[in-house]
C-alpha cells in the first residue's frame, strides 16, 4: 500500500521552468530584488547563485560544506566558502547582505534555532524553504506504516539522513513567534516546487504543501 | 653593482631579467632604513597583452626562487611550480603574463645580506636592513611600475608567497584584480616563529658562520644551514606522509648498526635535504627571510582588526589550505576568510583533504588544480581576459 503512496517524482527531476531553472528556485529568486546583495547559505553546487547572478545581477556569496560542491562553484566563477552553516555564520557582521537564504538546508542544521537567528541578522530579509514534514502523506506513512517516513524529497533512511531537524510548517511558524522574527510573506510549493494556492501559513497549507518558502525579517 | 656576485648570483642572473631600482628614490623599509639602489631578479613566461590586463605575479615561498617553470641555474631541477605554470596548464604563457620575483632579502639575484653594501663596497652580512613582506612586496611593485605594468589580473602564492599574496591585497587592493593566497596566514603564529628561531639558531651556532661575516672570512656555515633545513623541512611535511614515504624502514642495510649513522631511510632523507640546501641557499639570507615572515602580522598593522585590512576590497579571492598543513593550519586561512568576509570581500574558500602537509600546494594535487582553474576562468571572464589576445611576440 506504501508503495503506491510513493509519487513518481525524484528531487532530481524536479519541475524546470523555460531556461531549465529549477522551479522551486526560480520561485525563490522571485522573492530577490534585482541588484541585491545576497548570501546563499548550504548553496549545494552554486545554481541558485548562478541564477541570481545572470537573472537578477546580485552580488552573490555562498557557503558549502561538501567540497565537491564548493569545487563545482568556485569552477563557475561564484564566490564559495567551504564552511559549515552551524559554526560559520557568527562571523558574518549585522545586516551585510539584503537577502540570507536558507534553501532546504534548515532540516540538516544541528541547531536550526541559532541558525535562523543568524539569518535574520545577517540578512535584512532571510529566505528560507524546507521540506513540510507536516504533508498529508507524510502524517499519513507515519500513522499507518508505524515507520519513519522515506519520501522523493526525504529519500533516506532514518540512520542515514542529514535530516536531523524536520519540522512542520506549522513547526516553523512557532520557531519563528519565539525568536521574534516577523514572517513577510510565506507560501507552500508542490512536490514539483510549484507554487500552490493556499493561505500561508494556515492548517491547509501544512496539510498540502510539500515545502514551505518563507521570506522573514527580524521583527522590530 | 653587479660585480662580485656570488656564484650562485651569477648563473641565476645569467638566465633571468633584473631591474637596478630605487637609484632617485630609495626604498623605505619598514624599520626606518632607506634601500638604494637595489637590484629585483625577476622571470617571466609569455606576453603582456595590449590592454595589460593579463599579467600574473607568482610570489614565491621561502626556499624557492624565481625560476618557477624553468629549470634551476644552480640545481637543474625543474621549476618548482611547473605542475601550474606551462604550455597548455592553469597558468598558460599563451594566455597570461607571468612573473615571479625574486624576494628582497633573498639569494638569487634581488639585493639581500650577500651583496655589496655601497658606502663600504664590502657584502652587507648582518649590517643589511631586516626587511618585511611588506617591504618585499613594495620592492614588487616598484618593479612593476618600472616595467609598466598597472595592475594584475592575478596575485598568487603559497606560505611566505601566500603572505605575500594578502599583503598585496591589502596594500595595493585596485593592482590586485584576483589573489590566491595557499597555505598561509595573516601573521606567523608562536610555534612557526619558535621553528624558525631553532633554525636560525642552528645556523648562528656553526663556527663557519662566523658573527654572520663569513663572506668575509671565506667560510660557509654549511652544517647550521643544513640542520635548520632539516628542521624546517619536517613541518612542510606531515606525519602521514612521512609514514607512508619511509615507514620505519632501513637505508642500505637489514639490521641497525648500532651507532648514529643514518641507519633509517627517513634520516638520510633529511641529512640528503640538508646538504643540497646549502648548495643553493646562503645561510645568512635564511635567516633574513625566516625573520620577515616571524615578523609578518597584517592586522597588527591595521589596528589589531584584520578585516580592516581588507575593507571594501574590489580584489576577488580565493583562500586554499590542506588538512594535513600543521604549520598553517585551515583555521588560520579560516581567520582570513572570516576576516574578508566581515570586509565584504568577494571570497571563495577551500580545504583540500589531502595527506601531504604544508608543502601540498608544490605536489600534484589534483583538487588544488581543479578549484585554481575555476577561480581563475570566473575571474578571468569578469576581467574580460577570453577576448584578449596575447600580443604578437618581439
Amino acid at each position: 500500500m506504501l508503495s503506491r503512496l510513493k509519487r513518481d517524482l525524484t528531487m532530481a527531476d524536479v519541475a524546470r521552468g523555460p531556461g531549465g531553472s529549477r522551479i522551486d528556485l526560480l520561485v525563490v529568486s522571485t522573492m530577490v530584488e534585482p541588484g541585491s546583495r545576497v548570501l546563499d547559505v548550504g548553496c549545494g553546487d552554486g545554481e541558485l547563485l548562478q541564477l541570481l547572478e545572470t537573472d537578477k545581477q546580485i552580488d552573490g556569496r555562498g557557503v558549502e560544506i561538501s567540497q565537491r560542491g564548493v569545487n563545482e562553484c568556485v569552477a563557475r566563477g561564484l564566490s564559495v566558502i567551504q564552511g559549515d552553516a552551524d559554526t560559520d555564520l557568527g562571523f558574518y557582521p549585522d545586516k551585510g547582505f539584503d537577502y540570507a537564504i536558507l534553501s532546504q538546508t534548515l532540516q540538516a542544521t544541528w541547531d536550526p534555532k541559532t541558525v535562523l537567528g543568524h539569518l535574520v541578522r545577517i540578512g535584512k530579509r532571510a529566505v528560507v524553504s524546507f521540506p513540510n514534514f507536516g504533508v498529508w502523506h507524510v502524517r499519513l506513512k507515519l500513522l499507518v506504516g508505524g515507520k519513519m517516513p522515506v519520501t522523493d524529497a526525504l529519500d533516506q533512511s532514518w540512520y542515514e539522513t542529514p535530516n536531523v531537524h524536520l519540522c512542520t510548517i506549522d513547526d516553523f511558524v512557532d520557531l519563528c513567534r519565539v525568536l521574534n522574527i516577523e514572517i513577510e510573506y510565506a507560501q507552500v510549493l508542490d512536490a514539483a516546487g510549484r507554487p500552490k494556492s493556499l493561505r500561508a501559513p494556515g492548517f491547509f497549507a501544512n496539510l498540502l504543501g510539500e515545502q514551505g518558502l518563507f521570506v522573514l525579517k527580524r521583527a522590530r | 653593482m653587479l660585480d662580485d656576485l656570488t656564484d650562485a648570483e651569477r648563473k641565476a642572473l645569467a638566465q633571468c631579467r633584473h631591474a637596478i631600482l630605487g637609484v632617485d628614490r630609495p626604498l623605505r623599509l619598514d624599520c626606518g632604513a632607506d634601500l638604494g639602489p637595489y637590484r629585483v631578479a625577476y622571470q617571466t613566461y609569455g606576453m603582456l597583452n595590449d590592454a595589460k590586463s593579463n599579467a600574473v605575479l607568482v610570489c614565491h615561498p621561502l626556499t624557492c626562487d624565481q625560476f618557477v617553470a624553468d629549470r634551476h641555474p644552480v640545481t637543474g631541477k625543474e621549476g618548482w611550480w611547473e605542475s601550474l605554470i606551462g604550455p597548455g596548464k592553469i597558468l598558460d604563457p599563451e594566455r597570461y603574463f607571468i612573473i615571479c620575483i625574486n624576494v628582497l632579502g633573498h639569494c638569487m639575484g634581488t639585493t639581500g645580506p650577500q651583496a655589496r653594501e655601497p658606502s663600504t663596497g664590502q657584502p652587507w652580512n648582518l649590517r643589511f636592513p631586516v626587511v618585511t613582506i611588506g617591504d618585499m612586496v613594495r620592492a614588487q611593485a616598484a618593479l612593476l611600475d618600472h616595467l609598466g605594468i598597472p595592475d594584475l589580473f592575478c596575485v598568487i602564492g603559497g606560505s611566505m608567497g601566500g603572505m605575500q599574496v594578502l599583503e598585496w591585497a591589502a596594500s595595493y587592493p585596485k593592482r590586485v584584480f584576483s589573489a590566491v593566497p595557499i597555505a598561509c596566514a595573516a601573521h606567523h603564529s608562536a610555534q612557526n616563529i619558535a621553528f624558525h628561531e631553532v633554525g636560525r639558531q642552528a645556523i648562528m651556532a656553526d663556527p663557519d658562520w662566523r658573527g654572520g661575516r663569513y663572506l668575509l672570512d671565506g667560510t660557509n656555515p654549511r652544517r647550521g644551514l643544513a640542520v635548520a633545513r632539516m628542521g624546517a623541512h619536517i613541518t612542510y611535511l606531515s606525519d602521514a606522509a612521512l609514514h607512508r614515504k619511509f615507514g620505519r624502514k632501513y637505508q642500505d642495510r637489514a639490521t641497525p648498526t648500532f651507532s648514529f649513522d643514518a641507519d633509517f631511510q627517513v634520516e638520510s632523507y633529511l641529512r640528503h635535504q640538508g646538504s643540497s640546501f646549502v648548495e643553493r641557499f646562503d645561510a645568512n639570507s635564511y635567516l633574513y627571510l625566516t625573520r620577515a615572515m616571524d615578523y609578518f602580522d597584517l592586522a597588527a598593522d591595521c589596528g589589531g582588526v584584520l578585516a580592516n585590512a581588507f575593507k571594501d576590497t574590489p580584489t576577488r579571492f580565493c583562500v586554499i589550505s590542506f588538512t594535513s598543513d600543521w604549520l598553517f593550519p585551515t583555521p588560520d586561512s579560516r581567520a582570513t576568510v572570516h576576516a574578508l568576509n566581515a570586509g565584504g570581500a568577494r571570497v571563495s574558500f577551500a580545504e583540500i583533504v589531502t595527506d601531504k602537509g604544508h608543502d601540498a600546494f608544490l605536489l600534484d594535487e589534483p583538487e588544488l588544480f581543479a578549484i585554481v582553474r575555476g577561480f581563475l576562468d570566473g575571474a578571468g571572464k569578469a576581467r574580460g581576459l577570453n577576448a584578449a589576445q596575447p600580443r604578437e611576440a618581439r
